[in-house]
């Protein structure tokens, strides 16, 4: 596998401009039922890094990633797209969710459907969706149900064609939460090949280690706010904001959850 | 049971050839030279007289004929809608009524039977030893009896009225209790009426083909107030424009003359004559002696 | 014993095998299955439509399909007779009295029920395919397809719940059709015709070919429904 990623690649690299990037949030809020799940956030992403969302659960990290990608609408702020071809977003995307959404088709046929409604023609599509199961293993599985998959392989499946959408961005919610070692060892080297192929991966995870593999840039969230945004090198050498600093210590966040104080006043509490 | 793959996609699609082939075959029920709608009722095709006339007429003119088996009330409601072309119905008063209100062009005779009286073998009511069928009535009303009425506006059912109204007694006030409305066709009043051992008039054609008696006989029989009459009117085609003048005068002209009146006499249920045509063209004096049912 | 004499006659019908008989079962799969093609043809995307789409009305429609699924046969019937009617708005078309009617009339019972329960189906499938659909970007009519042909295995139980409501039914096809012999007669109003001429027999034995069929169609779909099932997961 890792290999496999050294050689051509299924996306054409060097045609990869930029066209919708970058994305830029303004004081962007969120809520639902009365509360306030992302509050005031601002946020620019820009094209060529590995974008990290690391955070608690509960900290807001799907709603971000499902806001940015236009699944849902920000109750106050704008989530614009700055590129050229800023007419059509939507086209240049691609999401894969914490738990694969696999059509009851075979693995092709997965690949298939959402292809064709990109309005990639028949021949075009048998040769991207060839590509795209060698670069992520899943030939032998090609006429295979996809529901029959294990969920290491129904994950791969969807990150699959999520990347023959050939996206400038593409969104990742928590891929590997519910996989073993070796499925999440076998993703992580998909995701890095994506990442070659020059898509802005935009990802978000509670995996510490996860992060420190893959990350070029960090956005630590907490509570429906970003507390952090750091160069990976930096933020994990030593992050600027304490809450990032315990939660890298692998300190539990949630003995505070029920308090409504801002960070800013926990932060002057622990100080004392 | 396992199918392959293979399997499937030959029996799909032989079950494809098979619905395709329904579907085909469907046009040809609608294939006719040329049919009529005849509203009648249910005496008749119960029987089977239809089913035993209706090959002779089309098989020496070419016309199909659909037969409509209704209460004769339901019938003249389709005929006067304009959805038959010929009205073929026993209830005389209504027939004539409908010829003067324009929905129908003229009205003929074509055949008659009779209404019978039937009721448990038994005879709680002593009906068998009326003297005539108004007296019959009396005693059932009389022993209060249960006597099913068909209660559909149909010719029997108004025929049934027509003797309960010459004598007093208050069919409003007794109804559900003796007297019972069954709201349906003569067969299942016949069926309700064999189930709890009441009364009940009765067209012979449909008691001689029906067979579920039980314990009912005839009872009483040959008043000739009992006689029932069968006529035949084409519905007004200066009414309801779509009416096949042509094809329906033309089993009219039929069903009168002496072909058609031939085979009506000829029909039999259980080798008994069902039906006495008596058509005005018709030699009458021919089956004068064949009707020994109705005492004059 | 009736019971008894029932299975003879079924029997007897079968092994016989009148033509009368086998034009009588034709007529009746002929109606019901064109009746259910078109009412698939109209119920399918009404009631994935319903799951998917999101409009002001929606629930009333949802409700009013639910309790449309109830609909008396003979009212269905009344109406259809009213409106094809030489005296109603649509008789100078001819269609009374003829297969035409009854198809009608069967649609306007099983349409119902085929959208109601894709509806309830479908919406569950689109709890879980709707953020992918979005995400790839694809629109609500194409979400639509998506849907049906994704969910094609509990729907072919759909199509035979209407199928099943089609063929059992008599009071609409009797006052539309006119139970006429060689036109319009079929398995239900033939039973009805024998039991009003006494011969509960012949009726009975008439409703146990009915069964039959109902069953070896079931079959035939479960048969079909588990292959696939098993090839797709």
């Amino acid at each position: 596998m890792d290999s496999s990623t050294n050689e051509t690649l299924p996306n054409n690299v060097e045609n990869k401009s930029v066209r919708i990037l970058p994305l830029v949030l303004k004081n962007v809020s969120y809520e639902k039922a009365g509360m306030r799940l992302i509050k005031d956030l601002s946020v620019t992403f820009n094209f060529g890094s590995l974008t990290v969302i690391l955070g608690p659960n509960g900290a807001g990290k799907s709603l971000l990633l499902r806001l940015c990608h236009g699944l849902i609408k920000p109750s106050k702020g704008t989530v614009d797209w700055c590129g050229p071809k800023v007419s059509v977003p939507q086209r240049y995307q691609a999401m894969v969710f914490q738990r694969p959404v696999m059509l009851r088709r075979s693995v092709i046929a997965n690949l298939s459907h959402s292809l064709k409604y990109r309005g990639i023609n028949k021949a075009g599509r048998t040769q991207k969706i060839d590509n795209i199961l060698q670069h992520t293993g899943l030939s032998r599985l090609a006429k295979v149900p996809a529901r029959l998959l294990s969920v290491g392989e129904q994950q791969r499946l969807a990150v699959a064609r999520a990347w023959s959408l050939d996206p400038e961005v593409l969104f990742m919610d928590e891929p590997t939460a519910a996989l073993d070692p070796a499925a999440t060892h076998s993703l992580e080297n998909i995701i890095g090949a994506i990442k070659k192929s020059g898509t802005k991966i935009i990802m978000s995870t509670h995996d510490l280690g996860q992060a420190k593999r893959l990350a070029d840039e960090v956005l630590f969230l907490y509570r429906g706010r970003l507390l952090e945004q750091a160069d990976a090198g930096q933020f994990f050498e030593k992050p600027n904001n304490d809450l990032a600093q315990s939660f890298m210590r692998g300190e539990l966040l949630w003995w505070n959850r029920q308090e409504l104080k801002p960070p800013e006043q926990l932060k002057e509490r622990r100080q004392k | 049971m396992r199918l392959f793959p293979r399997d499937l996609v030959k029996f799909k699609r032989s079950l494809a050839i098979v619905i395709v082939s329904l579907l085909l075959s469907f046009t040809n029920a609608f294939a006719t030279n040329g049919f009529i709608v005849v509203a009648s009722t249910t005496s008749t095709v119960n029987s089977g007289l239809f089913k035993n006339i209706l090959p002779i007429f089309t098989k020496t003119t070419g016309i199909s004929v659909r037969v409509l088996g209704v209460g004769t009330g339901q019938a003249i409601k389709v005929a006067e809608r304009g959805d038959a072309d010929i009205l073929f119905v026993h209830h005389k008063i209504s027939e004539v009524e409908f010829v003067k209100n324009a929905f129908g062009v003229k009205r003929y005779d074509v055949m008659y039977n009779d209404f019978i009286v039937v009721g448990p073998q038994d005879d709680p009511a002593d009906v068998q030893n009326a003297k005539n069928v108004v007296e019959a009535y009396e005693k059932v009303a009389a022993a209060k009896s249960i006597f099913v009425s068909r209660g559909d506006e149909s010719g029997t059912h108004k025929k049934s009225l027509e003797f309960w109204r010459t004598i007093p007694v208050d069919l409003v006030d007794s109804s559900g209790k003796w007297y019972r409305e069954a709201g349906s066709g003569m067969g299942a009043t016949l069926n309700l009426t064999s189930s709890i051992n009441g009364y009940t008039l009765a067209d012979r054609s449909t008691w001689m083909a029906f067979q579920n008696k039980g314990s009912l006989v005839v009872l009483f029989e040959g008043d000739p107030s009992m006689r029932n009459q069968y006529g035949i009117t084409m519905v007004n085609p200066d009414r309801h424009k779509h009416v096949k003048a042509p094809l329906a005068s033309a089993f009219i002209r039929w069903v009168i003359s002496n072909d058609g009146q031939a085979a009506i006499n000829s029909f039999r249920i259980s080798g008994k004559q069902t039906f006495f045509a008596n058509a005005a063209s018709y030699k009458k004096n021919q089956f004068k002696n064949t009707s020994p049912k109705l005492r004059n | 014993m009736e019971i008894g004499d029932a299975f003879a006659a079924a029997m007897a019908l079968i092994i016989n095998f009148e033509s009368g008989l086998a034009e009588i079962v034709l007529l009746s799969l002929q109606v019901s299955i064109i009746a259910v093609a078109i009412a698939c043809l109209i119920g399918l995307p009404i009631g994935a439509a319903l799951a998917v789409f999101r409009f002001p009305g929606r629930t009333a429609i949802a409700v009013i399909l639910n309790a449309m699924m109830g609909l008396p046969p003979v009212v269905v019937g009344l109406i259809v007779y009213l409106t094809l009617s030489r005296s109603g708005p649509l008789g100078t078309l001819g269609l009374l009295y003829t297969p035409t009617a009854m198809i009608i009339a069967q649609i306007c019972l099983v349409t119902p029920i085929i959208a109601a329960l894709t509806r309830q189906t479908t919406e569950d499938l689109w709890q879980e395919y709707a953020e992918h659909l979005h995400s790839i970007g694809i629109g609500p009519w194409r979400a639509v397809t998506t849907l049906l042909w994704d969910n094609r295995f509990s729907l072919i139980t759909t199509i035979l719940a209407g199928f099943g409501r089609a063929s059992a039914e008599v009071g609409a096809v009797m006052i539309v059709g006119g139970n006429i012999d060689h036109v319009t007669r079929v398995m239900t109003t033939s039973i009805a015709l024998e039991t009003s001429k006494g011969d509960l027999a012949l009726a009975l034995g008439l409703g146990i070919i009915l069964l039959a069929l109902a069953l070896s169609v079931n079959a035939a779909a479960f048969i079909i429904n588990d292959a696939a099932m098993k090839r797709h997961g």
